[in-house]
């Protein structure tokens, strides 16, 4: 693990009520709350930030440049340094993260959002695909996850009570989590694509996320326990689906090597597992035995916000770890169909 | 700590047209990345991770296409970031990508960025009508049509400067072999008897719509000192950014392009840009905006800028040549154009830029802007590596 000069923890997270439809709200609205949440629970005000870093979509929203909107939220005057990623908060978090790592910042506003509900986000996410070869034949996420749960059934890997299990172990957990979409258990349902049930696919829904980064005796002034990032990095596989073995994910165990997850053992993990499936395949490629507590917060079974939903993967083990619930977690983001692009973060308390 | 010096040893991008037919999305961004790595003398397992980026993906209807292009450009099992931020995201992600570099995360990194216009149409893209919001009327154009008239009423800037930046452009793009417009028979009557497509910009002052991709690749020291030529050092680089639309907001000259100069120049350690700085590629997709930032980046006082245009001060062979390379209103596929401009200013460092090469540059800066004319990004390179 590549030793990085500057200490960097996540110091504050706040995250929206995630909700099936925000109609009577814009981006704009929807971000502003979780973005007054960090600044007053670190007592910064835009003005001290060094560095502002965001993730969404234009697709969801429907317009070109729909950061430029949110970014009002932000209350960018005097001008800011600010910076935008087309994925998931997860990677503008390692955006902020090699800002602060150059030393041009101290601190970064990190910050997410996603309205999957004003379209068919099913449809939405074939245009994700190969425009030559995929695209045009328009399978959708759940039929591409249903194709990976498939393999993994196939190898042996699991079956549908072992992903009954999983929908109904996250969904129990996000009882206690207030901001959840889905909060209790909820019915399995029948097959949306075989061998997925409508129990083993995340609930479609808008939300936003924001996280507060700081390094060393910044991040201690600003926070108790602080949540330090001791590793972060992420890969990308092929594209392709013929060409990846679905019941793996290799870039998930890479990016996790080059994070250090495997130096030490995490007692929890943030799993970005959209689908049941998928935290079967992210289990076995990140080594999480039955002693790792998986999902605390319920995960994205129980609240999926689009962009938003790594990003507080990162952001709930942060808070875990600033209630004192946790040493050392790994959270995890994911990106494209199939656990394509992956983002492994590791967080440490102090030793107590 | 002290950062990594950066330094651009390749660079590679295509010829830019109206339309590649030619070749696909992935064969037009590895036609660039192939050129900066054959530049460099490097090969794609030299490279640790990709930044790439691109204006909206509404311009070719792919969402999120990095994930499609992670093969074609030798990312598979590396990271591999996207960056958008509008117009200036060309430039805001090379300097992403001189992060890593200079965070001493990775030591070699490629990156690039493009845009493949034919697939769809750029004005009417960003002319999609949402509720409850202003609406952009008529693409780029209509939105910065009235910041110029409002330029010329400040400044009292005859008229006629805005072709004059044209034809210079336009004769100075002869000289790139990369440039989209050849204009073979350009005269000043010409762009002057050009039709006026937004008063007071004219169809010849105005950026043509491009496929193109430009892309580098930055190391660190130890990889400088492996390259086969010579480097373009990253002295100084910045973003800043404002809301769109606000009570009290410079449209003329946005406080947020004087801040992001400002800290790149401190950084640099340039206290007379005028003297110091011997190339600028600037983001200029409509004439007039040459002046206007000759203005927001210091090179000129308040009310000044057309004066050196209107003197032949940024021609090629001016004493501060501006956009050598033919700049935007030659060449605009809007997502790489920015990094064009950083690419161009390398280029003139690394005394590489062939016929429209300025004679013994040492210094030279790049700039993109984008939005409404909200986000800025830039940085200065040198043919020296920096004092650290």
């Amino acid at each position: 693990m590549p030793n990085h000069a500057r200490e960097v923890a996540v110091v504050a997270f706040a995250q929206s009520d995630h909700r099936r439809h925000t109609d009577d709200l814009s981006e704009v609205e929807m971000v502003m709350p979780v973005l007054h949440e960090v600044l007053d629970r670190t007592g910064l005000t835009t003005g001290e930030i060094g560095f502002t870093c965001s993730g969404s979509s234009d697709y969801l929203a429907g317009r070109a440049f729909s950061f430029t909107m949110t970014l009002d939220g932000v209350g960018a005057w005097p001008p800011i340094s600010e910076s935008h990623v087309e994925m998931d908060g997860a990677w503008a978090l390692y955006e902020a993260w090699v800002k602060i790592q150059t030393g041009e910042a101290d601190t970064a506003l990190v910050y997410a959002y996603g309205k999957s509900s004003p379209g068919s986000v099913r449809d939405v996410l074939t245009r994700q695909l190969d425009p030559y070869y995929l695209a045009p034949l328009w399978p959708d996420a759940v039929a591409l996850a249903a194709l990976q749960a498939q393999a993994l059934i196939d190898a042996g890997d699991t079956d549908e009570a072992a992903l009954a299990a999983i929908a109904a172990r996250s969904r129990t957990d996000a009882a206690a989590n207030p901001h959840a979409q889905l909060r209790g258990p909820v019915p399995q349902g029948g097959h949306e694509v075989a061998p997925l049930r409508t129990g083993d696919c995340p609930p479609i829904g808008d939300g936003a996320a924001a996280v507060i980064l700081a390094a060393g005796d910044t991040a201690r002034r600003l926070c108790d326990r602080p949540a330090w990032i001791t590793g972060i990095d992420h890969r990308i596989e092929a594209h392709g689906l013929g060409l990846r073995d679905l019941t793996d994910a290799p870039s998930a165990r890479l990016a996790a090597e080059h994070a250090g997850a495997f130096e030490a053992p995490v007692d929890t993990a943030e799993l970005h597992a959209p689908f049941t499936s998928q935290e079967v395949v992210l289990r076995k490629a990140l080594r999480l035995d039955g002693t790792v507590r998986i999902n605390p917060s319920g995960g994205p079974l129980a609240a999926n916000p689009m962009m938003a939903a790594g990003l507080i993967r990162i952001g709930e083990a942060a808070a875990r770890i600033h209630r004192g619930e946790s040493r050392r977690a790994l959270a995890h983001a994911t990106s494209g169909p199939c656990l394509q692009q992956n983002l492994v973060a590791v967080l440490e308390g102090d030793k107590a | 700590m002290s950062k990594e010096p950066v330094a651009v040893v390749g660079i590679g991008q295509t010829k830019h047209v109206a339309a590649r037919h030619d070749v696909s999305i992935a064969g037009l961004v590895r036609e660039a990345a192939r050129r900066a790595l054959d530049d460099a003398g490097l090969d794609w397992p030299d490279v640790d991770a990709v930044v790439i980026g691109k204006a909206p993906d509404f311009f070719e209807g792919v969402m999120m296409p990095e994930l499609y292009l992670a093969d074609a450009l030798g990312a598979v099992g590396k990271p591999m970031l996207r960056v958008h931020t509008a117009g200036s995201v060309g430039g805001s992600t090379a300097l992403v990508a001189a992060n890593l570099v200079a965070a001493r995360v990775h030591r070699t990194v490629l990156t690039l960025a493009f845009e493949k216009q034919s697939e769809s149409n750029a004005m009417w893209g960003l002319s999609l009508p949402v509720p409850f919001q202003q609406p952009l009327l008529a693409g780029a154009g209509g939105f910065f049509a009235p910041h110029v008239r409002a330029y010329m009423r400040r400044t009292g800037a005859p008229d006629t400067v805005g072709s004059l930046v044209a034809y210079k452009d336009r004769r100075n793009a002869l000289k790139n072999p990369y440039a989209h417009l050849h204009e073979h028979g350009i005269t000043l009557a010409k762009v002057q008897a050009s039709p006026m497509l937004w008063d007071p910009i004219r169809y010849s002052e105005t950026c043509p719509s491009s496929d193109g991709a430009c892309a580098m690749v930055l190391t660190d020291r130890a990889g400088a000192a492996r390259a086969p030529r010579p480097a373009a050092w990253l002295h100084g680089g910045a973003m800043r950014s404002e809301p769109t639309l606000f009570a009290g907001k410079d449209f003329v000259s946005p406080q947020a392009g004087k801040d992001c100069a400002a800290d790149v120049y401190r950084q640099a350690g340039i206290t007379d840009p005028r003297r110091e700085i011997d190339a600028v590629e600037m983001y200029v997709p409509f004439s007039w905006y040459e002046p206007m930032w000759l203005e927001n980046l210091g090179f000129a006082a308040e009310g000044e800028g057309w004066k050196l245009t209107e003197a032949g001060v940024t021609e090629l062979d001016g004493d501060l040549p501006v956009n050598p390379s033919g700049g935007v209103l030659s060449t605009n596929p809007i997502g790489a154009s920015g990094m064009i401009r950083f690419a161009e200013a390398a280029l003139q460092v690394r005394g590489a830029a062939g016929e429209h090469q300025v004679p013994g540059a040492r210094r030279a800066l790049g700039h993109a802007y984008g939005g409404g004319a909200q986000f800025f990004a830039m940085w200065l390179v040198g043919s020296e590596p920096p004092q650290t």
